[in-house]
Protein backbone atom coordinates (compact mmCIF):
# COMPACT_ATOMS: atom_id res chain seq x y z
CA UNK A 1 0.00 0.00 0.00
CA UNK A 2 2.59 2.70 0.92
CA UNK A 3 4.72 1.35 -2.54
CA UNK A 4 0.81 2.06 -4.49
CA UNK A 5 0.63 5.46 -2.21
CA UNK A 6 4.62 6.26 -3.37
CA UNK A 7 3.76 5.58 -7.10
CA UNK A 8 0.51 7.55 -6.54
CA UNK A 9 2.33 10.71 -5.35
CA UNK A 10 4.72 10.43 -7.86
CA UNK A 11 2.70 10.16 -10.63
CA UNK A 12 0.52 13.34 -9.43
CA UNK A 13 3.60 14.68 -9.23
CA UNK A 14 4.55 13.88 -12.86
CA UNK A 15 1.32 15.12 -13.99
CA UNK A 16 1.77 18.03 -12.79
CA UNK A 17 5.21 19.27 -13.62
CA UNK A 18 3.72 18.19 -16.92
CA UNK A 19 0.89 20.44 -16.80
CA UNK A 20 2.82 23.30 -15.33
CA UNK A 21 5.91 22.81 -17.78
CA UNK A 22 3.79 23.38 -20.48
CA UNK A 23 2.53 26.40 -19.12
CA UNK A 24 5.85 27.54 -17.89
CA UNK A 25 6.97 27.05 -21.97
CA UNK A 26 5.02 29.66 -23.19
CA UNK A 27 6.34 32.27 -20.36
CA UNK A 28 9.73 31.04 -21.12
CA UNK A 29 9.19 31.88 -24.81
CA UNK A 30 8.12 35.39 -23.92
CA UNK A 31 11.12 35.74 -21.44
CA UNK A 32 13.32 34.20 -24.33
CA UNK A 33 12.42 37.06 -26.72
CA UNK A 34 12.72 39.77 -23.76
CA UNK A 35 16.33 37.75 -23.55
CA UNK A 36 17.20 38.62 -27.13
CA UNK A 37 15.96 42.03 -27.03
CA UNK A 38 17.61 43.12 -24.22
CA UNK A 39 20.51 40.82 -23.59
CA UNK A 40 22.85 44.02 -20.86
CA UNK A 41 19.55 43.06 -18.31
CA UNK A 42 20.71 39.81 -16.79
CA UNK A 43 17.31 39.98 -14.48
CA UNK A 44 14.74 41.67 -16.77
CA UNK A 45 11.33 41.71 -14.79
CA UNK A 46 8.77 38.94 -16.51
CA UNK A 47 6.22 41.19 -18.32
CA UNK A 48 2.90 41.39 -16.78
CA UNK A 49 0.64 38.79 -18.11
CA UNK A 50 -2.01 39.94 -20.92
CA UNK A 51 -5.49 39.02 -19.18
CA UNK A 52 -7.51 36.81 -21.58
CA UNK A 53 -10.59 35.42 -21.58
CA UNK A 54 -10.21 31.73 -22.65
CA UNK A 55 -13.89 30.31 -24.93
CA UNK A 56 -13.59 27.13 -23.27
CA UNK A 57 -13.09 28.55 -19.91
CA UNK A 58 -16.07 30.55 -20.24
CA UNK A 59 -18.23 28.01 -21.69
CA UNK A 60 -17.26 25.35 -18.91
CA UNK A 61 -18.26 28.16 -16.25
CA UNK A 62 -21.77 28.45 -17.89
CA UNK A 63 -22.06 24.64 -17.85
CA UNK A 64 -20.94 24.59 -14.22
CA UNK A 65 -23.29 27.19 -13.08
CA UNK A 66 -26.62 25.67 -14.39
CA UNK A 67 -25.33 22.21 -12.34
CA UNK A 68 -25.35 24.20 -9.59
CA UNK A 69 -28.90 25.23 -9.99
CA UNK A 70 -29.40 21.79 -10.44
CA UNK A 71 -28.42 20.79 -7.23
CA UNK A 72 -30.88 23.15 -5.07
CA UNK A 73 -33.57 22.98 -7.51
CA UNK A 74 -34.73 20.06 -7.61
CA UNK A 75 -31.88 18.38 -6.44
CA UNK A 76 -31.43 19.68 -2.57
CA UNK A 77 -35.34 20.09 -2.50
CA UNK A 78 -36.30 16.48 -3.78
CA UNK A 79 -33.48 15.21 -1.33
CA UNK A 80 -35.27 16.86 1.24
CA UNK A 81 -38.77 16.68 0.68
CA UNK A 82 -38.61 12.68 0.41
CA UNK A 83 -37.12 12.69 3.68
CA UNK A 84 -40.38 14.72 5.14
CA UNK A 85 -43.78 12.83 5.68
CA UNK A 86 -45.87 13.83 2.87
CA UNK A 87 -48.08 16.63 4.75
CA UNK A 88 -44.94 18.32 4.92
CA UNK A 89 -43.23 17.89 1.34
CA UNK A 90 -44.36 21.17 -0.36
CA UNK A 91 -43.33 22.98 2.41
CA UNK A 92 -39.97 21.54 1.80
CA UNK A 93 -39.98 22.28 -1.71
CA UNK A 94 -40.91 25.86 -1.63
CA UNK A 95 -38.62 26.68 1.17
CA UNK A 96 -35.92 25.50 -0.96
CA UNK A 97 -37.51 27.11 -3.85
CA UNK A 98 -37.96 30.54 -2.70
CA UNK A 99 -34.68 30.97 -0.77
CA UNK A 100 -32.66 29.90 -3.77
CA UNK A 101 -34.63 32.91 -5.89
CA UNK A 102 -34.13 35.39 -2.93
CA UNK A 103 -30.75 34.91 -2.16
CA UNK A 104 -29.93 34.98 -5.84
CA UNK A 105 -31.61 38.65 -5.49
CA UNK A 106 -29.56 39.51 -2.55
CA UNK A 107 -26.31 38.08 -4.28
CA UNK A 108 -26.64 41.10 -6.68
CA UNK A 109 -27.74 43.33 -4.69
CA UNK A 110 -25.35 43.56 -1.86
CA UNK A 111 -24.24 39.88 -1.73
CA UNK A 112 -21.30 39.57 -4.20
CA UNK A 113 -19.89 43.53 -3.29
CA UNK A 114 -19.59 42.27 0.14
CA UNK A 115 -17.85 38.98 -0.50
CA UNK A 116 -16.25 39.88 -3.49
CA UNK A 117 -14.24 43.19 -2.95
CA UNK A 118 -11.99 44.68 -1.15
CA UNK A 119 -12.54 45.70 2.59
CA UNK A 120 -11.32 44.21 5.60
CA UNK A 121 -10.37 40.71 6.26
CA UNK A 122 -14.00 40.07 7.67
CA UNK A 123 -16.27 42.02 5.08
CA UNK A 124 -15.78 43.06 1.90
CA UNK A 125 -16.57 46.71 0.31
CA UNK A 126 -19.71 48.11 -1.17
CA UNK A 127 -17.78 49.15 -4.46
CA UNK A 128 -20.25 46.66 -6.30
CA UNK A 129 -23.46 46.96 -4.99
CA UNK A 130 -26.58 46.74 -7.65
CA UNK A 131 -23.30 45.01 -9.60
CA UNK A 132 -22.43 48.58 -10.46
CA UNK A 133 -19.27 48.82 -13.35
CA UNK A 134 -19.45 45.37 -13.94
CA UNK A 135 -19.92 45.20 -17.81
CA UNK A 136 -19.54 41.97 -19.99
CA UNK A 137 -15.94 42.84 -20.47
CA UNK A 138 -15.00 42.84 -16.78
CA UNK A 139 -13.33 40.34 -16.00
CA UNK A 140 -12.59 38.05 -12.50
CA UNK A 141 -9.05 36.19 -12.00
CA UNK A 142 -9.05 32.52 -12.12
CA UNK A 143 -5.93 30.39 -10.53
CA UNK A 144 -3.51 30.37 -13.09
CA UNK A 145 -1.17 33.77 -14.06
CA UNK A 146 -3.34 35.72 -16.95
CA UNK A 147 -6.13 33.07 -17.18
CA UNK A 148 -10.02 35.82 -16.59
CA UNK A 149 -13.69 34.55 -17.38
CA UNK A 150 -16.35 37.27 -17.63
CA UNK A 151 -17.12 38.13 -14.27
CA UNK A 152 -20.80 38.47 -14.39
CA UNK A 153 -20.42 34.18 -14.77
CA UNK A 154 -18.49 34.16 -11.91
CA UNK A 155 -21.28 37.00 -9.94
CA UNK A 156 -23.40 33.81 -11.15
CA UNK A 157 -21.70 30.97 -10.18
CA UNK A 158 -20.73 32.35 -6.79
CA UNK A 159 -24.55 33.10 -6.70
CA UNK A 160 -25.87 29.27 -6.90
CA UNK A 161 -23.18 28.95 -3.55
CA UNK A 162 -24.68 31.68 -2.22
CA UNK A 163 -28.41 30.34 -2.60
CA UNK A 164 -27.49 26.29 -2.08
CA UNK A 165 -25.96 27.21 1.21
CA UNK A 166 -28.93 28.90 3.56
CA UNK A 167 -31.18 25.98 1.63
CA UNK A 168 -28.85 23.46 3.41
CA UNK A 169 -29.72 24.57 6.87
CA UNK A 170 -33.77 24.34 6.54
CA UNK A 171 -33.11 20.16 6.73
CA UNK A 172 -32.39 20.44 10.59
CA UNK A 173 -35.77 22.00 11.41
CA UNK A 174 -38.08 20.75 8.94
CA UNK A 175 -41.58 20.11 9.80
CA UNK A 176 -41.89 22.95 12.17
CA UNK A 177 -40.86 26.03 11.33
CA UNK A 178 -43.22 29.41 10.25
CA UNK A 179 -42.42 30.03 6.45
CA UNK A 180 -41.72 33.90 7.16
CA UNK A 181 -39.67 33.16 10.51
CA UNK A 182 -37.11 31.22 7.75
CA UNK A 183 -37.37 33.43 5.26
CA UNK A 184 -36.16 36.23 7.99
CA UNK A 185 -33.98 34.29 9.59
CA UNK A 186 -31.96 33.19 6.19
CA UNK A 187 -31.79 37.59 5.15
CA UNK A 188 -30.25 37.83 8.70
CA UNK A 189 -27.89 34.51 8.08
CA UNK A 190 -26.89 35.22 4.65
CA UNK A 191 -25.99 38.75 5.23
CA UNK A 192 -23.90 38.55 8.43
CA UNK A 193 -22.77 34.58 8.43
CA UNK A 194 -22.57 33.51 4.18
CA UNK A 195 -21.16 36.75 3.31
CA UNK A 196 -18.33 37.37 5.82
CA UNK A 197 -17.48 33.72 5.38
CA UNK A 198 -16.74 33.86 1.96
CA UNK A 199 -14.91 36.50 2.27
CA UNK A 200 -12.68 35.34 4.49
CA UNK A 201 -11.82 32.13 2.62
CA UNK A 202 -12.04 32.97 -0.42
CA UNK A 203 -11.20 36.70 -1.31
CA UNK A 204 -8.34 37.18 -2.60
CA UNK A 205 -6.48 39.48 -5.02
CA UNK A 206 -5.89 36.96 -8.15
CA UNK A 207 -2.80 35.44 -8.99
CA UNK A 208 -1.03 37.98 -10.55
CA UNK A 209 -1.24 40.47 -8.02
CA UNK A 210 2.10 37.91 -7.38
CA UNK A 211 4.41 39.23 -9.03
CA UNK A 212 7.36 38.60 -6.15
CA UNK A 213 7.49 38.82 -2.89
CA UNK A 214 6.38 41.79 -1.95
CA UNK A 215 3.87 42.30 -4.44
CA UNK A 216 3.08 39.11 -2.94
CA UNK A 217 2.84 40.34 0.92
CA UNK A 218 0.96 43.17 0.01
CA UNK A 219 -1.64 41.20 -1.99
CA UNK A 220 -1.74 38.82 0.59
CA UNK A 221 -2.82 41.50 3.30
CA UNK A 222 -5.68 42.58 1.03
CA UNK A 223 -7.42 39.01 0.85
CA UNK A 224 -9.85 37.36 3.10
CA UNK A 225 -8.99 35.83 6.98
CA UNK A 226 -8.71 32.70 5.94
CA UNK A 227 -7.05 33.17 2.92
CA UNK A 228 -4.31 35.16 5.09
CA UNK A 229 -4.36 32.09 7.48
CA UNK A 230 -4.22 29.63 4.36
CA UNK A 231 -6.66 27.82 5.07
CA UNK A 232 -7.42 25.63 2.39
CA UNK A 233 -10.91 25.47 1.16
CA UNK A 234 -11.29 24.49 -2.88
CA UNK A 235 -15.03 24.53 -3.43
CA UNK A 236 -16.73 25.21 0.29
CA UNK A 237 -16.25 23.26 2.92
CA UNK A 238 -16.36 25.62 5.61
CA UNK A 239 -18.12 28.27 3.62
CA UNK A 240 -20.83 26.19 2.37
CA UNK A 241 -20.73 23.16 4.52
CA UNK A 242 -19.86 23.78 7.81
CA UNK A 243 -21.00 27.11 7.91
CA UNK A 244 -25.34 25.67 7.01
CA UNK A 245 -24.41 22.60 9.39
CA UNK A 246 -23.70 24.64 12.75
CA UNK A 247 -26.26 26.78 11.92
CA UNK A 248 -28.52 24.00 11.36
CA UNK A 249 -27.35 22.19 14.75
CA UNK A 250 -28.17 25.78 16.75
CA UNK A 251 -31.74 25.95 14.45
CA UNK A 252 -32.56 22.14 16.13
CA UNK A 253 -31.38 23.28 19.35
CA UNK A 254 -33.28 26.58 19.51
CA UNK A 255 -36.59 25.40 17.73
CA UNK A 256 -36.86 22.16 19.41
CA UNK A 257 -37.87 18.79 18.35
CA UNK A 258 -40.59 17.78 16.49
CA UNK A 259 -44.32 16.99 18.08
CA UNK A 260 -43.52 12.87 18.21
CA UNK A 261 -39.80 12.91 17.98
CA UNK A 262 -39.19 9.58 19.17
CA UNK A 263 -42.44 8.39 19.49
CA UNK A 264 -44.79 8.76 16.44
CA UNK A 265 -43.37 7.44 13.41
CA UNK A 266 -41.79 10.59 11.43
CA UNK A 267 -40.17 8.03 9.01
CA UNK A 268 -39.45 9.63 5.11
CA UNK A 269 -42.54 9.85 2.92
CA UNK A 270 -40.40 8.54 -0.26
CA UNK A 271 -37.09 7.34 -0.20
CA UNK A 272 -37.36 6.58 -4.27
CA UNK A 273 -37.30 10.97 -4.11
CA UNK A 274 -34.68 11.07 -1.64
CA UNK A 275 -32.75 8.91 -4.10
CA UNK A 276 -33.56 11.09 -7.07
CA UNK A 277 -32.68 14.05 -5.05
CA UNK A 278 -29.21 12.49 -3.92
CA UNK A 279 -28.75 11.65 -7.60
CA UNK A 280 -29.38 14.96 -8.72
CA UNK A 281 -26.79 16.38 -6.22
CA UNK A 282 -24.29 14.21 -7.28
CA UNK A 283 -24.40 15.19 -10.86
CA UNK A 284 -24.47 19.09 -10.03
CA UNK A 285 -21.56 18.56 -7.27
CA UNK A 286 -19.45 18.42 -10.71
CA UNK A 287 -20.60 21.87 -11.84
CA UNK A 288 -19.76 22.96 -7.84
CA UNK A 289 -16.44 21.19 -7.49
CA UNK A 290 -15.02 21.29 -10.98
CA UNK A 291 -16.54 24.41 -11.92
CA UNK A 292 -14.94 26.16 -8.52
CA UNK A 293 -11.68 25.58 -10.87
CA UNK A 294 -12.66 28.28 -12.73
CA UNK A 295 -11.10 27.11 -15.86
CA UNK A 296 -11.31 24.09 -17.96
CA UNK A 297 -7.79 22.71 -17.47
CA UNK A 298 -6.01 19.66 -16.09
CA UNK A 299 -6.44 20.38 -12.46
CA UNK A 300 -10.46 20.60 -13.33
CA UNK A 301 -9.89 17.04 -14.78
CA UNK A 302 -8.35 16.19 -11.42
CA UNK A 303 -11.02 17.57 -9.23
CA UNK A 304 -13.75 15.86 -11.34
CA UNK A 305 -12.07 12.53 -10.40
CA UNK A 306 -11.78 13.01 -6.97
CA UNK A 307 -15.05 14.23 -6.47
CA UNK A 308 -16.44 10.86 -8.25
CA UNK A 309 -14.38 9.24 -6.32
CA UNK A 310 -15.05 9.89 -2.82
CA UNK A 311 -18.48 10.26 -2.97
CA UNK A 312 -18.77 6.45 -4.30
CA UNK A 313 -16.05 5.69 -1.44
CA UNK A 314 -18.25 7.23 0.88
CA UNK A 315 -21.56 5.62 0.08
CA UNK A 316 -20.08 1.99 0.15
CA UNK A 317 -18.70 3.08 3.46
CA UNK A 318 -21.34 4.78 4.80
CA UNK A 319 -23.74 1.46 3.78
CA UNK A 320 -20.80 -1.17 5.20
CA UNK A 321 -21.12 0.34 8.01
CA UNK A 322 -24.78 0.36 8.59
CA UNK A 323 -24.57 -3.26 7.33
CA UNK A 324 -22.45 -4.47 9.86
CA UNK A 325 -23.85 -2.40 12.80
CA UNK A 326 -28.04 -1.97 12.06
CA UNK A 327 -27.86 -5.07 10.05
CA UNK A 328 -29.23 -4.20 6.48
CA UNK A 329 -28.06 -1.64 3.51
CA UNK A 330 -30.77 0.81 3.68
CA UNK A 331 -31.42 3.28 -0.13
CA UNK A 332 -31.38 6.30 2.27
CA UNK A 333 -27.82 5.10 3.35
CA UNK A 334 -26.19 5.06 0.35
CA UNK A 335 -27.92 7.69 -0.77
CA UNK A 336 -26.78 10.02 2.84
CA UNK A 337 -23.56 8.42 2.45
CA UNK A 338 -23.33 9.59 -1.61
CA UNK A 339 -23.85 13.23 0.00
CA UNK A 340 -21.55 12.69 2.88
CA UNK A 341 -18.68 12.09 0.27
CA UNK A 342 -19.45 15.02 -1.91
CA UNK A 343 -19.02 17.27 1.80
CA UNK A 344 -16.11 15.64 2.26
CA UNK A 345 -14.38 15.80 -1.25
CA UNK A 346 -15.57 19.36 -1.53
CA UNK A 347 -12.53 21.75 0.25
CA UNK A 348 -10.29 18.69 -0.65
CA UNK A 349 -10.46 18.50 -4.30
CA UNK A 350 -8.32 20.59 -5.80
CA UNK A 351 -5.75 19.21 -3.66
CA UNK A 352 -6.26 15.43 -3.37
CA UNK A 353 -4.84 12.72 -5.33
CA UNK A 354 -7.35 9.83 -6.56
CA UNK A 355 -6.50 7.75 -3.53
CA UNK A 356 -6.65 10.49 -1.05
CA UNK A 357 -10.23 11.19 -2.04
CA UNK A 358 -10.76 7.40 -1.92
CA UNK A 359 -9.61 7.44 1.64
CA UNK A 360 -11.85 10.84 2.94
CA UNK A 361 -14.61 9.13 1.18
CA UNK A 362 -14.61 5.89 3.41
CA UNK A 363 -13.28 7.89 6.29
CA UNK A 364 -16.45 10.08 6.05
CA UNK A 365 -19.58 7.74 5.33
CA UNK A 366 -18.57 5.78 8.35
CA UNK A 367 -18.06 8.69 10.36
CA UNK A 368 -21.08 10.82 9.04
CA UNK A 369 -23.22 7.03 9.67
CA UNK A 370 -22.43 7.19 13.26
CA UNK A 371 -23.04 10.85 13.64
CA UNK A 372 -26.61 10.80 12.75
CA UNK A 373 -27.12 7.49 14.53
CA UNK A 374 -24.91 7.72 17.35
CA UNK A 375 -24.46 10.93 18.09
CA UNK A 376 -27.66 12.38 17.45
CA UNK A 377 -29.38 9.91 20.10
CA UNK A 378 -26.70 10.54 22.43
CA UNK A 379 -27.13 13.98 22.66
CA UNK A 380 -30.85 13.93 21.69
CA UNK A 381 -31.26 17.21 19.08
CA UNK A 382 -33.62 16.70 16.49
CA UNK A 383 -31.88 17.35 13.30
CA UNK A 384 -34.88 15.95 10.80
CA UNK A 385 -32.65 15.69 7.92
CA UNK A 386 -29.44 16.13 9.51
CA UNK A 387 -28.10 19.14 8.30
CA UNK A 388 -25.68 19.03 11.02
CA UNK A 389 -24.76 15.37 11.09
CA UNK A 390 -24.11 15.25 7.33
CA UNK A 391 -23.00 18.94 5.99
CA UNK A 392 -21.33 19.52 9.55
CA UNK A 393 -20.14 16.79 10.45
CA UNK A 394 -18.67 15.48 7.37
CA UNK A 395 -17.46 19.32 6.61
CA UNK A 396 -15.31 19.38 9.83
CA UNK A 397 -13.70 16.03 8.43
CA UNK A 398 -13.04 17.50 4.95
CA UNK A 399 -11.69 20.79 5.86
CA UNK A 400 -9.56 18.75 8.64
CA UNK A 401 -8.59 15.88 6.00
CA UNK A 402 -7.92 18.50 3.20
CA UNK A 403 -4.69 18.86 5.14
CA UNK A 404 -3.34 14.89 5.04
CA UNK A 405 -4.78 14.49 1.19
CA UNK A 406 -3.14 17.71 -0.13
CA UNK A 407 0.28 16.02 1.11
CA UNK A 408 2.05 15.41 -2.14
CA UNK A 409 3.73 12.49 0.12
CA UNK A 410 0.25 10.98 -0.23
CA UNK A 411 -0.74 11.87 -3.68
CA UNK A 412 -1.80 15.46 -3.15
CA UNK A 413 -0.70 18.35 -5.23
CA UNK A 414 0.56 20.35 -2.67
CA UNK A 415 -0.03 23.88 -2.58
CA UNK A 416 1.05 26.25 -5.49
CA UNK A 417 3.21 29.34 -4.82
CA UNK A 418 2.43 32.05 -6.80
CA UNK A 419 5.06 34.01 -6.06
CA UNK A 420 7.93 31.20 -7.09
CA UNK A 421 5.30 29.51 -9.57
CA UNK A 422 5.73 26.28 -7.76
CA UNK A 423 4.64 23.81 -5.47
CA UNK A 424 5.64 25.23 -2.44
CA UNK A 425 7.52 22.78 0.68
CA UNK A 426 4.19 21.08 2.10
CA UNK A 427 4.31 21.47 6.13
CA UNK A 428 1.58 19.05 7.53
CA UNK A 429 1.10 20.58 10.57
CA UNK A 430 1.51 23.93 9.60
CA UNK A 431 -1.38 23.33 7.36
CA UNK A 432 -3.62 21.62 9.65
CA UNK A 433 -3.25 24.53 11.82
CA UNK A 434 -4.76 26.81 9.02
CA UNK A 435 -7.31 23.91 8.47
CA UNK A 436 -8.59 24.04 12.46
CA UNK A 437 -8.32 27.95 12.17
CA UNK A 438 -11.17 27.40 8.96
CA UNK A 439 -13.13 24.77 10.84
CA UNK A 440 -13.34 26.90 14.67
CA UNK A 441 -13.62 30.03 13.02
CA UNK A 442 -16.94 28.65 10.83
CA UNK A 443 -18.56 27.12 13.91
CA UNK A 444 -17.91 30.09 16.27
CA UNK A 445 -18.47 32.76 13.26
CA UNK A 446 -21.97 31.42 11.87
CA UNK A 447 -22.72 29.83 15.34
CA UNK A 448 -22.85 32.77 17.30
CA UNK A 449 -24.75 34.98 14.04
CA UNK A 450 -27.06 32.20 13.82
CA UNK A 451 -28.16 32.17 17.63
CA UNK A 452 -28.57 35.83 17.47
CA UNK A 453 -30.66 35.93 14.40
CA UNK A 454 -32.86 33.21 15.90
CA UNK A 455 -33.56 34.69 19.08
CA UNK A 456 -34.07 38.14 17.08
CA UNK A 457 -36.46 36.33 14.70
CA UNK A 458 -38.53 34.11 17.73
CA UNK A 459 -39.16 37.56 19.22
CA UNK A 460 -40.05 39.44 16.27
CA UNK A 461 -42.29 36.59 14.76
CA UNK A 462 -42.12 33.24 16.32
CA UNK A 463 -40.41 30.14 14.92
CA UNK A 464 -42.54 27.68 15.43
CA UNK A 465 -46.33 27.03 13.70
CA UNK A 466 -48.59 26.32 16.42
CA UNK A 467 -49.16 22.82 17.78
CA UNK A 468 -52.26 21.81 15.52
CA UNK A 469 -50.90 23.61 12.62
CA UNK A 470 -47.99 20.79 12.78
CA UNK A 471 -50.20 18.21 13.43
CA UNK A 472 -52.17 18.94 10.18
CA UNK A 473 -49.09 19.41 8.61
CA UNK A 474 -46.99 22.24 6.73
CA UNK A 475 -48.31 22.12 3.26
CA UNK A 476 -51.81 22.90 4.48
CA UNK A 477 -51.06 25.24 7.70
CA UNK A 478 -48.38 27.09 5.77
CA UNK A 479 -49.09 27.00 1.90
CA UNK A 480 -52.87 26.24 1.75
CA UNK A 481 -51.90 23.50 -0.81
CA UNK A 482 -51.03 19.47 -0.66
CA UNK A 483 -48.41 17.66 -2.58
CA UNK A 484 -50.56 14.07 -3.24
CA UNK A 485 -54.40 13.98 -4.27
CA UNK A 486 -54.62 9.95 -3.53
CA UNK B 1 -78.00 -16.52 5.12
CA UNK B 2 -74.48 -15.94 6.22
CA UNK B 3 -72.10 -13.02 5.25
CA UNK B 4 -68.55 -14.79 5.47
CA UNK B 5 -65.95 -12.10 6.41
CA UNK B 6 -62.44 -13.83 5.54
CA UNK B 7 -58.87 -11.65 6.24
CA UNK B 8 -56.59 -13.31 3.66
CA UNK B 9 -52.94 -12.81 2.49
CA UNK B 10 -53.08 -10.07 -0.31
CA UNK B 11 -51.61 -12.32 -3.44
CA UNK B 12 -53.64 -15.27 -2.15
CA UNK B 13 -56.93 -13.40 -3.47
CA UNK B 14 -57.14 -14.29 -7.01
CA UNK B 15 -56.56 -18.08 -5.92
CA UNK B 16 -59.60 -17.14 -3.19
CA UNK B 17 -61.75 -15.79 -5.94
CA UNK B 18 -61.35 -18.48 -8.28
CA UNK B 19 -61.91 -21.11 -5.48
CA UNK B 20 -65.41 -19.29 -4.61
CA UNK B 21 -66.54 -19.15 -8.00
CA UNK B 22 -66.05 -22.76 -8.32
CA UNK B 23 -68.21 -23.87 -5.82
CA UNK B 24 -70.99 -21.67 -6.88
CA UNK B 25 -70.43 -18.00 -5.39
CA UNK B 26 -71.63 -15.52 -7.77
CA UNK B 27 -69.88 -12.66 -5.82
CA UNK B 28 -67.95 -10.84 -3.42
CA UNK B 29 -66.79 -7.26 -2.02
CA UNK B 30 -62.48 -6.98 -1.42
CA UNK B 31 -61.31 -4.00 0.39
CA UNK B 32 -57.97 -3.70 1.50
CA UNK B 33 -57.17 -3.05 5.33
CA UNK B 34 -54.36 -3.23 7.87
CA UNK B 35 -54.08 -4.95 10.53
CA UNK B 36 -52.14 -6.91 13.48
CA UNK B 37 -52.89 -10.23 14.81
CA UNK B 38 -49.86 -12.76 15.49
CA UNK B 39 -48.04 -12.40 12.61
CA UNK B 40 -46.41 -9.10 14.04
CA UNK B 41 -45.29 -6.18 12.09
CA UNK B 42 -41.63 -5.21 11.21
CA UNK B 43 -39.09 -2.54 11.96
CA UNK B 44 -38.09 0.29 9.91
CA UNK B 45 -34.69 1.89 9.88
CA UNK B 46 -34.05 5.54 8.59
CA UNK B 47 -30.62 7.07 9.52
CA UNK B 48 -30.79 5.26 12.95
CA UNK B 49 -34.43 6.10 13.60
CA UNK B 50 -36.24 2.40 14.52
CA UNK B 51 -40.00 2.76 13.77
CA UNK B 52 -42.19 -0.35 14.32
CA UNK B 53 -44.61 -0.87 11.16
CA UNK B 54 -47.71 -3.26 14.05
CA UNK B 55 -49.72 -2.86 10.56
CA UNK B 56 -50.06 -5.29 7.82
CA UNK B 57 -51.44 -5.46 4.97
CA UNK B 58 -54.28 -7.34 4.22
CA UNK B 59 -57.49 -8.03 2.11
CA UNK B 60 -60.38 -8.52 3.31
CA UNK B 61 -63.27 -10.24 1.23
CA UNK B 62 -67.15 -10.38 2.27
CA UNK B 63 -69.16 -13.01 0.50
CA UNK B 64 -73.03 -13.54 1.37
CA UNK B 65 -74.12 -16.82 0.48
CA UNK B 66 -77.64 -19.23 1.57
CA UNK B 67 -77.40 -21.69 4.32
CA UNK B 68 -76.71 -24.25 1.33
CA UNK B 69 -72.96 -23.11 0.63
CA UNK B 70 -71.96 -21.27 3.67
CA UNK B 71 -69.93 -24.95 4.48
CA UNK B 72 -68.04 -25.10 0.81
CA UNK B 73 -67.69 -21.26 0.51
CA UNK B 74 -65.47 -21.30 4.32
CA UNK B 75 -63.61 -24.59 3.07
CA UNK B 76 -63.04 -22.95 -0.46
CA UNK B 77 -61.35 -19.98 1.14
CA UNK B 78 -58.86 -22.08 4.35
CA UNK B 79 -57.97 -24.29 1.73
CA UNK B 80 -57.11 -21.55 -1.09
CA UNK B 81 -55.85 -18.97 1.49
CA UNK B 82 -53.59 -21.62 3.77
CA UNK B 83 -49.73 -20.75 3.25
CA UNK B 84 -49.22 -22.57 6.63
CA UNK B 85 -47.28 -19.77 7.64
CA UNK B 86 -48.81 -17.57 10.83
CA UNK B 87 -50.52 -14.08 9.07
CA UNK B 88 -52.50 -16.55 6.43
CA UNK B 89 -55.45 -14.95 7.97
CA UNK B 90 -59.19 -15.95 9.74
CA UNK B 91 -62.93 -16.36 8.86
CA UNK B 92 -65.87 -14.88 10.44
CA UNK B 93 -69.35 -15.95 9.56
CA UNK B 94 -72.15 -14.18 10.63
CA UNK B 95 -76.01 -14.50 10.40
CA UNK B 96 -77.69 -12.04 8.01
CA UNK B 97 -80.58 -10.89 8.64
CA UNK B 98 -81.81 -9.37 5.38
CA UNK B 99 -80.53 -9.06 1.89
CA UNK B 100 -81.88 -6.92 -1.25
CA UNK B 101 -81.07 -6.37 -4.88
CA UNK B 102 -81.86 -2.48 -5.30
CA UNK B 103 -82.44 -3.14 -9.14
CA UNK B 104 -85.29 -5.32 -8.53
CA UNK B 105 -85.84 -5.16 -4.74
CA UNK B 106 -85.82 -8.72 -4.78
CA UNK B 107 -85.31 -9.54 -1.31
CA UNK B 108 -83.68 -12.65 0.77
CA UNK B 109 -82.36 -15.69 -1.17
CA UNK B 110 -83.37 -14.40 -4.40
CA UNK B 111 -81.29 -11.45 -4.23
CA UNK B 112 -77.78 -13.54 -3.28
Amino acid sequence: MKQLITIFALTTLLCFSGFSSAEETVTTVTETVTAVTAPAVAEAPAPAPVMTMNKGDMAWMIVATVLVILMVIPGLALFYGGMVRSKNMLSILMQVFVIFSMMAVLWAVYGYSVAFTEGTPFFGGFSKLFLVGITPDSLAATFSKGAYVPEYIYVAFQLTFAAITPALIIGSFAERVKFSAILLFMLIWFTFAYLPMAHMVWYWAGPDAYTDAAAGEKALATAGFLFQKGALDFAGGTVVHINAGIAGLIGCLMVGKRIGFNKESLAPHSVTMTMVGASLLWVGWFGFNVGSNLEANGLAALVFVNTLLASAAATLSWMGAEWLIRGKPSMLGAASGAIAGLVAITPACGWAGPMGSIFLGLVVGAVCFWSVTGLKSLLGYDDSLDAFGVHGVGGIIGALGTAVVANPALGGTGVWDYVTNGVAEYNFVAQLTSQAWGVAVALVWSGLVSFIAFKLVDMLIGLRVPEDAEREGLDIAEHGESAYHY
Amino acid sequence: MKLITAIIKPFKLDDVREALSEVGVSGVTVTEVKGFGRQKGHTELYRGAEYVVDFLPKAKIEVAVGEALVDQAVEAITKAANTGKIGDGKIFVTTLEQVVRIRTGETGDEAL
